[in-house]
């Protein structure tokens, strides 16, 4: 939901990158209009114009005049190569700084992650035969 | 996009000893919605009065719609300002009212205020005098909303409303706004509440203007710091220091002005714990600190030991 962190229409702007990221926006899928994302964020509707127009001149969305907004194809792609560039910065160093504080070193790290990993892939396993059953 | 609906060039206010405005500069943009924030007293209602010609500057001068507005009907009935105590004769009760107002607003929309009356459960046919007092702000709420005038004024509309209906106030504003879009200057002292909502933010204490800018470039514009004293103190030498709150050996400064991403790593790095100040922290720091001496009582002592550098935002 919307905080104070940081300028509204950059967090419509998130939102919108994050359901299209996450699958929830296909592409060429119709997004809400500015007075939809106004409405339910309770939000100035100029604000939420900002965040969209904004995947507008990145050519995340595309407009139809008189239809609304569209996911543009290819957008997918273009916020996941990003997404990758900026997880270091967001996910790993916030990472590597708490596990300095807790005394966890770079051996014990690599570990969890090889063990978290190894979690999800056996979970992924099992799906994958439950689908197989099916 | 950008037209100017209400300049105010330099308005000056004063009661005998009491200078209530003091050189007061601003410009209304159309079709924005504004928040005119600060204390009680510090100036809100006097401008706003005087925006809407119903008192008299001492000085200075008021343009509305290009024009002056005193005794203007053609400016004046662009314009609706519902007052926090909004008078009405002592035999009218709200559908009067109602009426009244479709006469004098062009745009009125008879089928809203109808619709907002439900919504609201007002009493349509009992005497306005009689109404509680949440059911006469939303009279003035309603009509504020159906006279759907170019140039609004909400003083502070809410009293008594509870928080339903003040939702519902603010939910009916935006949808209205979006479909009608017009100017919107709301008061307000629940500024968490209707932050989100506004383009445009003025802050006025004691009679000036101590903020005047588009509220995403507020958000922020200011950063909680706290932590280890020592790295506190050493990270936020030389930046203006808006408040400090001291517990121990750790330290929380609001400091003014935004961090960049290099700033936010180190102080990280340094350990330190950021977060963010709402649009409300941000009036009542800037509005309680702004003359008030360091150790008042208001705000807690500053470290006597601590850099002076550090307390400057505090004594501006």
């Amino acid at each position: 939901m919307i905080d104070d962190s940081k300028p509204i229409f950059r967090q419509i702007a998130e939102m919108v990158e994050n359901d299209i990221v996450d699958g929830r926006l296909a592409e060429e899928a119709q997004v809400p209009s500015t007075n939809e994302f106004a409405a339910f964020h309770r939000i100035n509707p100029a604000t939420a114009a900002k965040g969209v127009n904004r995947l507008v001149d990145d050519g995340i969305l595309y407009k139809r005049r008189g239809i609304g907004m569209f996911v543009a194809t290819g957008a997918r792609a273009v916020l996941l190569g990003r997404r990758r560039e900026d997880f270091y910065e967001q996910f790993v160093r916030p990472l590597a700084r708490e596990a300095r504080k807790l005394g966890i070193d770079g051996g014990q790290l690599a570990e969890m992650l090889a063990r978290e990993r190894g979690g999800q892939e056996q979970e992924g396993n099992a799906m994958n035969q439950k689908e197989g059953a099916l | 996009m950008s037209i100017q609906i209400v300049r105010v060039d330099k308005v000056t206010k004063t009661y005998r000893e009491l200078t209530a405005l003091d050189g007061v500069s601003l410009v209304l943009e159309q079709d924005k919605i504004y928040g005119l924030l600060g204390r009680n007293g510090a100036g809100k209602t006097t401008l706003m009065s005087i925006m809407t010609a119903q008192g008299f500057a001492t000085g200075g001068e008021v343009r509305v719609f290009g024009e002056n507005p005193y005794e203007n009907e053609k400016v004046l009935s662009r314009i609706c300002f519902i007052r926090e105590s909004q008078k009405y004769p002592d035999d009218f009760n709200a559908g009067h009212a109602f009426k009244s107002a479709a006469l004098f607003y062009r745009n009125w929309d008879n089928a809203l205020a109808r619709q907002l009356a439900e919504d609201f459960q007002l009493p349509m046919k009992r005497r306005i005098k009689k109404l509680s007092r949440g059911q006469l702000s939303a009279v003035g709420v309603i009509i504020g909303l159906a006279s759907r005038a170019e140039l609004t004024f909400f003083d502070e509309p809410y009293l008594g409303l509870d928080a339903v209906a003040r939702q519902l106030f603010y939910d009916r504003l935006l949808a209205d706004y979006a479909e009608f879009p017009r100017t919107v200057v709301l008061s307000s002292h629940l500024i968490d509440e209707v932050a989100n909502m506004l383009e445009h933010v003025i802050v006025i204490d004691k009679g000036r203007i101590i903020l005047d800018d588009d509220a995403e470039n507020i958000r922020g514009s200011a950063v909680v710091l706290a932590g280890r004293r020592e790295a506190v103190e050493s990270f936020a030498a030389g930046r203006p220091v808006l408040h400090r709150e001291q517990i121990g050996a750790l330290v929380s400064l609001t400091l003014d002005g935004a961090l960049s991403p290099a700033e936010r790593r180190e102080a990280q790095d340094l350990g330190l714990d950021l977060g963010p100040v709402s649009l409300q922290q941000l009036v009542i720091r800037k509005t309680l600190d702004v003359g008030a001496a360091p150790g008042s009582g208001i705000t807690p002592a500053p470290d006597p030991t601590a850099p002076s550098s550090t307390r400057t935002g505090a004594s501006r």
